[in-house]
């Protein structure tokens, strides 16, 4: 084998096609650190899912200056509308958005926990924010029913067209949160998930952030700003 | 070595002990009770009429909770500092490229 001592390891992974040249290569101050063996230092999934979220703020910027667009268009304009601001029921709301501001907390609790390998509370805290997200999506379903019995449907107007795709999309993408603790759940309940893994449980916690960052906005900018 | 020192200027103080920082449980609850003082004076705007002064408050509070969210909760203040340049260009890019759109639609007139 190829004295890999005083090459990089990635020279030895091109010789003998394994990682033991990460073994191999020199100690020095910097692989005290335990840096990944990337060229950044950082594991390509969580700069991945950095990455997602940058460009996913794209998209939602894009539904909210959407919505800011339409929702004051005066009624005489074809295809215009009552807003749907009218039946807004901002109390209601409000919880809705301190659950899902919780349910940040437990996320990072879960994420707090791995790190420290205590998978039981692990598990806790990734349930219980499953748990916080369904209750956000429930209320979110409850409010658009009612929304549709006021007279606001989906095609009702384009105020109310940009109002449901924009709270839609951010709903579908809690949804899909949802799905990816349960998935976290799982794994680490049937051990494939521990203190070694936890960046898995780390990179779905950004996730769960982003979706309430988004959130912050929406409540803020959509809901409550006159 | 020098690798491992502008590693180091590049990328933050992340992992100076091998690992991220991560803050304790007792911090995240604090923090999220912080957050929920901030969610109580936000909807005390639609309870009591703060005139003129509703919509700038409403912007201060949502930015303040947007970064504290990332910052902590998301950990991004103890990580690499290319993660906080990755995720901030693609909310600058969206910040810019939708307020031009709002601009040309004229919505601040």
């Amino acid at each position: 084998m190829t004295d890999t001592t005083a090459t990089s390891p990635d020279a030895a992974l091109e010789t003998d096609g394994t990682d033991a040249g990460y073994e191999a290569y020199p100690r020095t101050e910097w692989d005290e650190h335990d840096h990944l063996p990337t060229n950044t230092g950082i594991s390509h999934n969580k700069l991945a899912m950095w990455a997602f979220l940058g460009s996913d703020c794209l998209l939602f910027g894009a539904l909210i200056s959407t919505y800011l667009l339409v929702r004051n268009v005066p009624e005489e304009v074809p295809g215009a509308g009552p807003p749907v601001r009218e039946v807004f029921d901002i109390p209601f709301t409000s919880v809705s958005s301190f659950v899902l501001l919780m349910s940040s907390m437990s996320m990072a609790l879960a994420v707090g926990s791995i790190s420290r390998g205590d998978v039981r509370r692990t598990k806790i805290w990734l349930l219980t924010t499953a748990i916080l997200g369904a209750l956000f999506i429930g209320g979110q379903v409850y409010e658009f029913s009612v929304f549709y019995n006021e007279g606001f449907g989906y095609t009702t107007n384009i105020s109310t067209s940009a109002f449901y795709t924009l709270t839609g999309f951010h709903g579908a993408h809690v949804s899909l949160g949802i799905l990816l603790l349960m998935s976290m759940y799982w794994l680490v309940h049937k051990g494939r998930i521990g203190q070694a893994q936890g960046e898995s449980v780390e990179i779905a916690g950004l996730y769960w952030h982003f979706v309430d960052i988004v959130w912050i906005v929406i409540f803020a900018v959509v809901y409550l700003i006159p | 070595m020098t690798l491992p020192e502008s590693i180091e200027e590049e990328f933050g103080p992340a992992y100076e002990a091998g690992h991220a920082k991560h803050l304790r449980d007792r911090s995240f609850i604090g923090i999220a009770l912080f957050l929920a003082v901030l969610t109580g004076l936000e909807v005390s705007t639609y309870f009591w009429d703060y005139g003129g002064f509703a919509t700038p408050l409403l912007l201060i509070l949502m930015v303040i909770k947007f970064g504290v969210v990332v910052a902590y909760f998301m950990n991004l203040r103890f990580d690499y500092r290319l993660l906080s340049w990755v995720f901030l260009s693609g909310l600058l890019l969206a910040v810019c490229v939708y307020i031009a759109v709002l601009l040309t639609f004229q919505y601040f007139d």
